[in-house]
């Protein structure tokens, strides 16, 4: 009777169960967040308004999850249209918040703050799924891939204007993860993500001398499946990025530039931009395979640790619970990714399976550049991690993604 | 819709798990690295970063006398700091301090605005050593309480050097705000006047760091004191041109009830032998933050004790300036040195069309150079003053630099006021000057105020060839002259010789002044003043030496409304001269050192001329 009762709320008992202990397991790791020697009132009482959050969340879970897949594909292109709207009125109107207050990407209702970049990236993932959903067939040339870059675009150069560098990643996941679902060849991604990677190798000439060799003979090998004007401007665009990489580097933020500096070596400014990694890295090193108990953790508590409570959540993991705790976190999380790929697989409508892909593209880079910037695989950046990082907007709008998975797998027959 | 069918959905699945298991394993790996593999170096970093850093003060740089004796040193102090807690237990910690202490309300008030997060607040900069003692005895009642052990300063002889040296205190938060103390924090100690804050970036030194252990929740483990991480670097050391025991001398000798400044200047290289302003203060009383009562006794007095009449009072200087329009004249080629003024002094003469009187009702008569000196006759130098002209005069004057700072390195000096010119006379008084103006110039009245340091550096030329460097209280190679008069050896001797009538028999300083191993010569003047006509001020400005040599000290000593040059400055600067000539030529010192005072005291002076 319960387990029917649990089963017809829950849809997806899997899913839904995962990231409910996952959230509360956050919530866990918030109130501990705020257990510091000197206690601050920006930590303290967080993990009360994160559990009010996770009400409001369930409460949208069981409406959303009620509402039926045609409803959401009907109300996509108006949908897509408030978040550009809403990303572009951040531009005008947006405010700092709490720990990310140099950058403006909350709007403020008076009674409600939130970011509508994380309405906006679930208003993406429908958009794409919409418009890749009613191709005949698979994109096959690089011009069929013009119009969904374009989708996904639009709002990530409205995120990367407040500026806000962790939401732009998570759109060019979901960007690469809607065209890989609906059936785009590896290699034209491959072409598709060139221009970015030649930006990055650009810091060397050598490397990016070779890196161009590589991508010409690529070209030439495929010449017979692409156009000129694609082979061209494919050229043309890496050459490009490699150029502009210069003036792009100069136009960053200082804080930007020493984010990615430190990423590189920790140790060039160990009090300023290597602090947070450096001081990320003791706390999680120092915790070792047991970790030194919940709330126990003496970086965390001598108010060490950057951002404890939101972005460097996964320090204070790993500080406490030691190898043992990240471990288990990460098996979550792989869970959770693992059965958004099974419900992808096993939906036979193409606008579900790409719907569910696609939160699937957001999560991943989600997980991977916040867990990964704490011990220094990727370069720090303000993103936080689904379920378990402070954060009303993005709390509410994770579950409600998973109401719409859950929904979404649910209608296949 | 090939492209969804269910064999490619399933092939893309597996790919996209390969790509979980590629992340997560990716993550994992490096977790694994970081909290197993290499747990070890990430433990010991996260235990020194329970070591919390206190900054330890240098020893400031001991500040030694031209002899090497110790003028300045530090004695050992106590610091005592709340260690960083939350704010409520650092108040409380404040509170359970406060009777121990003696903080005053406000004082606690202040501590607790400088409370921030995880920063060691320090409390007392140098406690009394009797709560020092209750602090370590009971250190169980005093949790977070952390003493620290540091040197405080110590003035030799306080009251005897206070104005030169200034004195140090905490840095004020009008001081940290400086671009020059960028680099300061507060709860240190900086000089505040004087050489103190003069050479403050030599003396300070650089600060050490001391380490402490907290544990986990922030409370002081193992040593008490801590391990000294980073040792400060003691301050430089810095030997001054002054003379402690003149000093204590002058301080001894200058008399209790008067005020005013006395200034001794080697005319070797214009070092400060002594700098003096009555009535003194004690540096000493500054050292660890002034008791309020002290402070308000100083601010309120209207003796003015903090006020250094050396370097910042300016008085008429009257007829001891009669030798700088002297000069001038002899340096514009004038008048020659011997040369005698073709009208007579009758007790006043007419001249640029107006009738002048002299201080004397008979008159001098006919006077050359030295004689109008040893007489102060102002009947010639109102001749002397129309032969250089109004426009020459300023512009000599001010070549002088008496419109100007010495360029002493004191941290507080007024400049000097004279005209540069005539619109002096416009500005100042709203009228255009008369070419007569430079006939009370060249008695050293109307519009001219001078400090005595800056008339001890004028009279230091005279004891020169002419030259005069910037008076300077750093031993070190002399500065360069700041100006010179163009004087011929035979001017400096006439000079001298006026100076020399002044003090020899039938000379008006000669009882006052006569010494029995030296000769000394000078000029006393009698500077006019608002505030009591009848008590004019009383300078003297003269300079000695073995007799038949060139003087090897210039003293200036000016005694507010002390009325008579040759009665009340002269003693002091010949009993100065003595006591520093003396101990140069290690003659021993005696108490009666004037002719005045050995017919006091019944001390026969058979080198009297009388």
């Amino acid at each position: 009777m319960i387990r029917r009762l649990v089963r017809s709320w829950a849809i997806d008992t899997q899913l839904v169960g995962l990231v409910l202990m996952l959230t509360l397991f956050g919530i866990a790791m918030i109130y501990s967040a705020g257990v510091l020697n000197d206690p601050s009132p920006v930590t303290t009482g967080a993990w009360m308004r994160q559990l009010v959050w996770l009400g409001i969340a369930l409460v949208a879970f069981t409406v959303v999850s009620r509402i039926s897949l045609r409803w959401f594909e009907w109300a996509t292109l108006p949908g897509y249209v408030l978040a550009v709207i809403l990303l572009a009125a951040t531009k005008v109107i947006g405010t700092g918040s709490g720990t990310a207050a140099g950058v403006e990407s909350f709007i403020d209702l008076g009674f409600i703050r939130f970011q509508p970049a994380e309405f906006a990236k679930l208003a993406t993932i429908f958009a794409l799924a919409r418009y890749l959903g009613t191709r005949a067939d698979e994109p096959t040339t690089l011009k069929s891939l013009v119009p969904p870059a374009l989708i996904a675009g639009l709002p990530l150069g409205l995120v990367l204007l407040q500026p806000d560098l962790g939401s732009a990643l998570a759109f060019v996941g979901i960007l690469f993860a809607a065209l890989f679902w609906a059936g785009t060849a590896p290699w034209l991604l491959l072409l598709l993500a060139s221009p970015g990677v030649a930006l990055i190798l650009s810091f060397d000439t050598l490397i990016w001398s070779g890196y161009f060799v590589v991508l010409v003979i690529f070209l030439y090998l495929y010449r017979y499946r692409l156009y000129v004007v694609e082979s061209v401007s494919v050229f043309l665009a890496n050459l490009a990025a490699g150029t502009i990489a210069g003036p792009l580097w100069n136009s960053l933020a200082a804080y930007q530039q020493n984010r990615i500096l430190v990423f590189l070596d920790p140790g060039v400014d160990p009090r300023g931009a290597g602090y947070q990694l450096i001081q990320s890295m003791v706390a999680i090193g120092s915790g070792g395979l047991t970790g030194k108990g919940f709330t126990l953790g003496s970086q965390k508590r001598l108010d060490f640790l950057p951002e404890q409570h939101t972005d460097f959540i996964f320090s204070v993991i790993g500080e406490e619970l030691g190898f043992i705790g990240t471990l288990l976190t990460l098996i979550a999380f792989a869970l959770i990714l693992y059965r958004l790929v099974s419900m992808a697989a096993e939906a036979e409508d193409p606008f579900a399976g790409l719907v569910i892909f696609g939160i699937f593209g957001a999560w991943l880079v989600h997980i991977f550049v916040n867990v990964g910037m704490t011990v220094g695989l990727v370069p720090v950046t303000g993103i936080p991690l689904p379920f378990v990082s402070y954060g009303g907007t993005f709390l509410l709008m994770s579950w409600v993604a998973v109401a719409v998975a859950a929904r979404v797998a649910h209608e296949e027959p | 819709m090939k492209a969804h069918h269910p064999h490619r959905r399933r092939r893309r699945a597996r790919v996209a798990t390969g790509l979980i298991g590629l992340v997560i394993g990716t993550i994992a790996l490096q977790f694994f690295r970081v909290q197993v593999l290499e747990s070890s170096g990430f433990k010991l970093q996260s235990e020194s970063n329970r070591l919390r850093p206190i900054p330890t003060p240098a020893p400031r740089g001991t500040i030694y006398d031209r002899n090497g004796l110790i003028i300045a040193d530090n004695v050992p102090g106590y610091a005592v700091y709340v260690l960083a807690a939350p704010r409520d237990s650092m108040k409380a910690s404040l509170r359970r301090l406060q009777p121990l202490l003696d903080l005053s309300d406000p004082r606690i008030e202040l501590l607790e605005g400088r409370i921030r997060r995880n920063q060691p607040l320090l409390v007392d900069v140098d406690a009394d050593l009797g709560a020092v003692a209750a602090l370590q005895e009971r250190g169980s009642d005093f949790p977070g309480i952390y003493l620290e052990m540091r040197p405080k300063r110590r003035y030799r002889s306080g009251a005897a050097i206070g104005h030169a040296l200034g004195f140090v205190s905490e840095i004020a938060a009008d001081e940290l705000a400086l671009p020059r103390f960028a680099d300061y924090e507060q709860g240190m100690l900086i000089g505040k006047a004087g050489i103190e804050l003069q050479y403050e970036e030599l003396l300070q030194g650089t600060r050490g760091v001391r380490i402490l252990e907290v544990d986990a929740s922030g409370r002081l483990v193992g040593s008490f004191a801590g391990r000294e991480e980073n040792p400060s670097v003691p301050g430089e050391d810095v030997q001054l041109n002054l003379d402690l025991p003149l000093m204590e001398w002058i301080n001894s000798i200058f008399p209790d009830s008067m005020r005013g400044a006395v200034v001794a200047l080697d005319p070797a290289d214009g070092g400060v032998l002594a700098l003096y302003s009555a009535p003194t203060m004690d540096p000493n009383d500054f050292v660890g933050g002034i008791e309020t009562d002290v402070w308000d006794e100083l601010s309120n007095d209207p003796r003015q004790p903090l006020f250094n009449r050396a370097v910042m009072g300016r008085y008429a200087p009257a007829s001891i300036w009669k030798l700088a329009a002297a000069g001038i004249a002899l340096d514009a080629g004038v008048i020659g040195p011997t040369e005698v003024m073709p009208e007579p002094c009758n007790g006043g003469i007419t001249i640029l069309g107006q009738y002048r009187r002299c201080w004397k009702n008979g008159g001098h008569g006919f006077l050359d150079l030295a004689g109008a000196i040893a007489h102060s006759c102002n009947v010639y130098f109102y001749q002397l003053g129309v032969r250089v002209g109004l426009d020459n005069m300023l512009e000599a004057g001010t070549r002088l630099g008496f419109s100007d700072l010495t360029g002493i390195d004191l941290p507080q000096e007024n400049p000097g006021i004279f005209p540069k010119d005539r619109s002096f006379w416009v500005d100042v008084f709203g009228y255009r000057p008369q070419e007569g103006e430079v006939l009370s110039l060249a008695i050293g009245q109307g519009p001219n105020d001078q400090t005595p340091i800056k008339m001890a550096q004028f009279y230091t030329a005279l004891a020169r060839d002419g030259s005069a460097p910037a008076p300077r209280l750093l031993k070190g190679p002399p500065p360069t002259d700041s100006w010179r008069l163009d004087l011929s050896r035979r001017a400096i001797e006439e000079l001298r010789k006026g100076m020399r009538a002044v003090t020899s028999p039938g000379g008006t300083a000669y009882y006052r002044t006569a010494l029995e191993y030296w000769d000394i010569i000078g000029k006393t003047g009698s500077g006019q003043n608002p505030q009591d006509p009848e008590r004019p001020h009383a300078w003297f400005a003269g300079m000695a030496g073995p007799p038949g040599g060139e003087p090897e000290i210039v003293v200036v000593v000016l005694v507010e409304f002390g009325k008579s040059g040759a009665r009340v400055a002269a003693p002091i600067a010949a009993k100065a001269a003595d006591f520093y000539l003396r101990r140069k030529y290690g003659i021993p010192i005696d108490t009666i050192q004037t002719l005045a005072e050995h017919v006091e005291a019944g001390v026969p002076a058979p080198w009297a001329r009388w």
